[in-house]
């Protein structure tokens, strides 16, 4: 057989292509050069995706593609190889790897958290670290290089997965017989980012999500002033990132939401990056496309849930399943579409799974020719490598695979791997596969010999008769042996026999009889329907054409299945809270049309729109949250004392289901406020919670704002920290006063037209002084409550709320005098020192006084019920019953600058309603229909609908996981996803 | 009428006394007839007029007014139109126990080590709490004090909140050991390397071993050498014995079913599952096995992210439809437990009637913590602990207390919250 010929003949080969650089001394013999080409001959040639060349050529030489086609000729120096049947692809591209470049372990951390660099010389953040040469740590990984040439890898661009910039990567050639001087491609790659920190370095900042997305946006402000010269010092990390723009931009992200964040700084920086993205993206796709980013993506698609205990399977949630179902559509819907993406095999276990990863993605609608694109031209492009990489062209590196077929076809072979001209044997063709039933007989006695799975993991079954024999096999270089017990496998009687293999039998060999006495055996191949079977079997395991549950807005239970839109819509004999002059108006009718209170009277008429009669209930205006900490992945960047710079809006989760139930509880907006941690906090997102949205429409840009903190928490009391300045509230004082006089030079500089280093966290501290964004600051004591007015007035402006302010009662004649708004609690106190003159009181002496009162939540469970908490002033201190309801509906409308909008019926202003099952403030009332501008978000009706959904799609999809784990396919124990709840005090640590 | 005007003058005078705690009221002196209530027995009647007669720190007499002609004794006082609750109860609570829960030092409720049934919460309970005064404006007047941690935490005890000290207040101490039951689901314990969301627990079943364990070792104890002493098998006994009552704080369905089974098994008499958060899904079995049930909070966010967002406000009629004995809980926490009224309330959101949701916190709370011949209802012979309100007090704009008592004590309704109010009213009022 030719087969055998060409391996045996090639091994040779391949030690000359081993040879030093021409210019060094020879002194262990003398020295060779080899000119020879190789040549590939009538084999199927796919050169790139949706190019194929039948009974084609490919001619080789030093490494490289010299001439592929149907009429290229072997020059004559060429060794031939005749690849009939043969197909031949071009190796892949791994773009995104660590391959060779060790991860640093984590630094233990000293007890109290670490503020400064470590380092100097560099960019005042360690995280930074740019100047990474992933060069520097490489070291050429045979077991990995191995597996990733198995998987039909021939080149990876790796880099050193650590911090936030990361410096470089290399590109390398999974050449195992080269050495670094031939298998470095390329010592510059690309320049990789993430919002993961550095384990080199303790450092605080950033310590979340919106942290570390506002850092580098600063960092490439810096690198452009530094890049323009305006900088007398060196910061080695700078110069290093601007030095890397000329390479491709890879930002790494975790998931969908990142995708959208790089996205976006893409937008804010000019710096088009390529996203590793997190598999998810099919959850938001519209929004994914709409960033026309280039992707590299996973294909991890997870084992399903093993279920089969059904208190156990209570823990895993709709979407876990849902994830589990849907996942595998990732890449046809990103190839749907119409994005550019490469797949990476970096979040594999082992990069032997890609191709059963893919071939499930195939079922899923993935077009094979869009895979092959994505491990070949598509990862080559992104690194600016196309001329030599990820086809098969005159010019590009010798990187090509040889299959025995289509090599996403399951029946495929991949034999071999050649890097650089250099030959890598997966599976050597010249095995034979003796696999099946064989007689055997030795010196007169017959057996029955069973060999399976001979050319991977080789074992054997011998049999006397019925009785099965002990028995083992070794099965190498074309040479059989086997060795069995007697009938009683127990004694250690072994009779051997050995021979070499032929793809015909009988065979006939050695036999080495337990005396030790030596005769001949021969073994004779029997009929193969044995394996016949087993192959049906298997064909059985096949999953039939998949199940897709469909996807919800958003994607998580208590999803819509379609988008809700506005409706026109008429509510008919409500009582009517008008949170205006009219009062509360009995038996009256409200219209809503384009997502506007249209009209507001008796008698309606209701034209084409859809009536509710609301005869004994109320409908009012929505409920506010002026303080919520739900829908984020992050609320404290306690990481400095001032953190101006980051944006609650890179934090939102669209898709947390406490919005919902905010919903339930008839809340329509929320300020998704920064934590207390540190004194200057972040910027707000004021939020419409338009379930199922995503979130530039659910964020009122418009609406600035920025949390201030003080007391116990910025100081750091209640935890062991005693180094962040400040530590005391006099301290505090005199950070705020630092901060605003240090913005308002720069603003002048700003203004004086000298140019100047862009600050984002001067630049919003400017506008707080310019009254374009408004502070609500977390308060208890009445000191700092008047320290911070007296720090606003000596800066000529004004803070807007005072939130918690549960002194506020003592000083409330000061507050309504500066002109802040005070919303509290209504009851909470006794859970820290500061708070040990809280009272419920609060919110009516701050009223009587004439502040702007409210009553917020800080806390997703109550939250869901402000209304009650709004009857708690009715109690505490004998609010009237209208001006109660108002503060939590209008009063935060003010506060947030959003009354113009929203927070009362009135004709013009946003639908945004509760339609109320009785009076709004009983502990009996339930929101039956809650409206976002004209849209219903939440009915209790339809609730009862989803509740029955979601039983119903768990259902299904257990019987689907049951169905895979009784298929014999591999499960994972249920789990269930963590939901940190966050408040004020929450601290997380990113990585 | 005179009545009213001297307990103004008394609480006037109570607001000025600032940063004191309420004095313990003194012991009722003469007889006391409330006349015009409307009273809310708390075992589902509502009696519109009603007249109501205290003497000796008892209830001698509740009467419907239309209905009887007996003479009005003692003091009169007359809340015609307004109502009469009996004080309401908070179990599972750490009052006295946490006074301000970020000082260390302010907190005594949970001891180290893992079986703690000689731990006494009453011990360390502060009856001059700033925190305990401010239950009783909002008509709760009796709790259960509770420790807390490890896997038998203590023993709890039932006290009245208008005490000098932690023998006075209590009401009857020691009225159970509380058992926190392992999860078979649990987090992983990152520390030794597990990840760190929540997964099977394989020690599930060698944790409920230990348990039984605990419970055979106990009960061999009692027949042994009694002159070395082992304080936690002694502390024991009760609840072995079936004279108290042994509080389980489970919430997941297998975890509850296991305790049924546990009861059973191990032959405990008196089993209060507490928390129960999934006890609506087993709730024919829980009624069956005569189990009653202290839930946690109403008002608490669902556990999974699949539930009804309302579960906590409707699993009660759930488990009352069932035949369960219900009462409502806190979760161990303190301040809050002023709010349990509204918890009640929130439940007539959910197919109870007021009437129903009140039994939850008066009858069924006192019948549970084992003081039902003493507390929850307006009843005679029963303690005159009650209370006065203009509205409805399970609603917030209702709750308006203007009388409580406890034993017939006529107690301050001011707290350190309400002289700060008036305080600093009054310094807005003042026009200098």
């Amino acid at each position: 057989m030719n087969k055998k010929l060409f391996l045996t003949g090639w091994l040779l080969f391949m030690f000359c292509l081993v040879s030093a650089q021409e210019y060094f001394p020879v002194n262990d013999g003398v020295k060779t050069i080899n000119t020879n080409y190789t040549f590939f001959k009538n084999a199927t040639l796919h050169p790139s995706p949706g190019e194929t060349i039948k009974d084609g050529s490919l001619l080789i030489k030093d490494g490289k593609i010299v001439s592929v086609g149907k009429s290229v000729k072997a020059p004559k120096n060429a060794v031939v190889i005749d690849l009939q049947d043969k197909h031949i692809y071009p190796s892949f591209v791994e773009m995104y790897s660590t391959f060779g470049v060790e991860v640093p372990k984590r630094q233990g951390g000293g007890r109290s958290p670490q503020y400064e660099p470590t380092r100097d010389g560099y960019y005042w953040n360690d995280h930074i670290r740019a100047e990474t040469n992933a060069l520097n740590d490489f070291k050429y990984d045979n077991k990995a290089a191995e597996d990733l040439l198995k998987a039909g890898f021939g080149v990876v661009s790796s880099h050193k997965a650590d911090g936030l910039a990361r410096g470089n990567g290399i590109l390398v050639a999974l050449n195992s017989d080269g050495n670094t001087a031939e298998r470095l491609i390329d010592t510059r790659s690309a320049q990789f980012f993430s919002f993961d920190k550095c384990n080199l370095s303790q450092q605080s900042y950033p310590g979340s999500i919106m942290g570390a997305t506002a850092l580098i946006r600063q960092v490439f402000v810096d690198a452009d002033w530094y890049a323009k010269g305006n900088v007398d010092t060196r910061d080695l990390s700078l110069e290093a990132l601007n030095a890397n723009m000329d390479l491709p931009q890879i930002f790494v992200g975790n998931g969908l939401y990142d995708d959208l964040r790089i996205a976006s700084l893409s937008k804010e920086t000019g710096v088009p990056f390529t996203i590793v993205g997190g598999g998810d993206e099919y959850k938001r796709i519209d929004e994914v496309k709409a960033t026309q980013a280039s992707y590299i993506i996973p294909v991890n698609f997870q084992d399903a849930y093993d279920v089969e205990d059904p208190y156990q399977a209570d823990y895993v949630s709709l979407s876990q399943m849902l994830e589990w179902n849907q996942e595998p559509t990732n890449p046809a819907k990103l190839q749907d579409a119409g994005l550019k993406f490469a797949i990476t095999t970096n979040d594999l276990k082992s990069p032997d799974e890609l191709f059963p990863m893919l071939r499930k993605a195939f079922k899923y609608g993935l077009k094979e020719e869009t895979a092959l694109k994505a491990l070949t031209t598509i990862p080559a492009e992104l690194l600016g490598k196309s001329d030599v990489l990820g086809a098969l062209k005159q010019g590009a590196w010798a990187n090509l695979l040889i299959t025995s077929g289509n090599i996403f076809d399951e029946e495929s072979i991949v034999y071999e791997n050649w890097v650089q001209g250099s030959q890598n044997i997966i599976k050597d063709a010249s095995v034979i596969d003796i696999d099946g039933s064989y007689t055997l007989n030795v010196s007169g006695k017959s057996y029955e010999m069973t060999i399976s799975k001979s050319t991977e993991k080789p074992s054997v079954t011998v049999k006397n008769g019925d009785t099965k024999l002990g028995s083992k096999i070794g099965y190498t270089d074309g040479w059989l042996n086997v060795m069995f017990t007697g009938i009683d496998s127990d004694t250690k009687e072994y009779t051997r026999i050995i021979t070499q293999v032929s793809a015909t039998t009988p065979w006939s060999g050695k036999a080495i009889l337990p005396d030790g006495k030596e005769t001949s055996f021969t073994a004779t191949k029997k009929a193969d329907s044995e394996t016949e079977e087993k192959k049906n079997e298997n064909d059985d395991k096949e999953e039939t054409s998949p199940v897709v549950i469909p996807l919800t807005y958003p994607n998580v239970a208590y999803g819509y299945d379609k988008k809700p839109e506005a409706k026109t819509i008429l509510f008919k004999n409500a009582t009517v809270w008008t949170n205006e002059e009219a009062g509360i108006l009995e038996e009256t009718d409200v219209l809503v049309k384009n997502g506007k209170i249209a009209k507001v009277g008796k008698d309606l008429s209701a034209g084409g729109a859809m009536t509710v009669d609301a005869t004994g209930k109320h409908l009012t205006s929505g409920i506010i949250d002026e303080h919520s900490h739900i829908a984020a992945f992050s609320i404290n960047e306690s990481g400095q004392n001032s953190s101006a710079e980051v944006r609650m809006k890179d934090a939102v989760n669209p898709d947390d289901i406490d919005i919902y139930r905010d919903l339930a509880g008839g809340v329509t907006t929320i300020q998704l406020l920064h934590g207390s941690a540190n004194p200057i906090g972040g910027q707000s997102a004021v939020m419409k919670l338009k379930w199922g949205s995503s979130i530039e429409e659910m964020v009122l840009d418009e609406a600035k704002f920025i949390k201030f903190a003080l007391g116990e928490n910025v100081k750091q009391s209640n935890w062991g920290s005693y180094s962040r300045f400040p530590q005391t509230r006099m301290g505090v004082q005199q950070m705020f006063t630092d901060y605003f006089q240090r913005a308002r030079e720069y603003q002048n500089r700003k203004n004086s037209g000298k140019p100047f280093r862009k600050d984002y966290e001067m630049e919003t501290l400017s506008e707080i002084l310019n009254a374009e964004r408004f502070i609500t600051s977390h308060s208890y004591v009445q000191s700092e409550i008047n320290m911070l007015m007296k720090v606003a007035d000596s800066f000529d402006f004004r803070i807007n709320t005072f939130t918690h302010i549960l002194e506020g009662y003592k000083v409330a004649d000061k507050m309504a005098e500066h002109g802040v708004a005070g919303s509290t609690f209504s009851d909470w106190w006794a859970y820290k020192y500061e708070v040990n003159d809280a009272i419920p009181y609060n919110a009516a002496i701050m009223w009587s006084q004439g502040v702007l009162t409210g009553i917020n939540s800080d806390d997703a469970e109550m939250s869901r019920r402000l209304n009650q908490e709004a009857a708690k002033t009715m109690k505490y201190g004998g609010v009237p019953e209208e001006e109660a309801w108002k503060f939590v509906t209008l009063n935060p409308a003010k506060m947030l600058h959003i009354e113009n909008r929203t927070g009362s019926i009135k004709e013009g202003k946003d639908a945004d309603l509760v339609l109320w099952s009785t009076y709004p403030m009983s502990v009996s009332a339930v929101a039956e229909k809650t409206l976002v501008e004209g849209v219903v978000y939440f009915d209790i009706e339809k609730d009862k609908e989803l509740k029955q959904e979601i039983a119903e799609k768990k259902n299904k999809l257990t019987t689907m996981m049951l169905g895979a784990k009784n298929k014999g396919l591999k499960t994972q124990p249920a789990k269930k996803d963590e939901k940190q709840r966050l408040d004020c005090d929450t601290l997380e640590t990113l990585n | 009428m005179k009545t009213i005007k001297k307990l103004y003058i008394l609480l006037l005078f109570a607001a000025f006394s600032l940063h004191a705690q309420q004095t313990p009221a003194p012991k009722q002196s003469g007889d006391i007839t409330l006349t015009g209530g409307i009273a809310h027995i708390g075992n589902g009647e509502v009696i519109q007029n009603s007249l109501i007669f205290i003497t000796d720190g008892k209830i001698i007499g509740v009467y419907d007014a239309t209905m009887t002609k007996r003479p009005l004794k003692g003091e009169i006082i007359k809340i015609d139109g307004q109502h009469v609750y009996p004080g309401f109860i908070a179990p599972d609570t750490t009052l006295g126990l946490v006074e301000i829960s970020a000082v260390r030092a302010t907190e005594d409720q949970d001891e180290i080590g893992e079986y703690n049934p000689h731990i006494e919460a009453i011990i360390a309970y502060n009856a001059e709490s700033k925190v305990v005064e401010s239950m009783r404006p909002n008509g709760v007047l009796i709790a259960q004090s509770v420790p807390q941690g490890g896997t038998i935490s203590g023993e709890s005890s039932v006290v009245q909140l208008d005490a000098w000290n932690w023998e006075d207040a209590a009401v009857k101490r020691g009225d159970g050991i509380h058992l926190n039951w392992p999860n078979s689901f649990r987090r992983g314990r990152w520390w030794l390397g597990e990840d760190a969301g929540y997964s099977p627990n394989k020690d599930y079943a060698s944790d409920i071993t230990d348990l039984k364990d605990f419970i055979v070792q106990s009960r061999a104890y009692e027949s042994g050498d009694s002159s070395i002493k082992n304080l936690p098998f002694a502390a024991m006994q009760d609840v072995l014995d079936g004279t108290q009552n042994l509080y389980i704080h489970v919430d997941s369905e297998k975890e509850i079913l296991d305790v049924l089974k546990f009861k059973k098994e191990m032959n405990l008499e008196k089993v209060v599952l507490v928390g129960a958060y999934r006890a609506y899904k087993v709730a024919d079995q829980i009624a069956k096995a005569d189990v009653p049930v202290i839930l946690a909070r109403v008002h608490s966010l669902p556990e999974a992210e699949d539930d009804d967002y309302d579960i906590s406000f409707k699993m009660v009629k759930t488990l009352v439809d069932a035949g369960v004995t219900v009462a409502l809980g806190n979760s161990g926490e303190y301040w809050q437990s002023r709010n349990i009224p509204f918890y009640a309330g929130q439940t007539t959101a959910h197919g109870l009637s007021f009437e129903d949701a009140l039994q939850l916190i008066t009858k069924n709370a006192a019948t549970i913590l084992g003081v039902g011949d003493k507390l929850g209802t307006l009843e005679a012979g029963k303690d005159a602990t009650l209370f006065i309100s203009t509205g409805n007090a399970l609603e917030m704009m209702g709750n308006n207390i203007t009388h409580a008592f406890i034993n017939g004590r006529s107690i301050s309704l001011e707290s350190h919250q309400t002289e700060l109010w008036k305080r600093y009213m009054e310094k807005y009022e003042r026009t200098e």
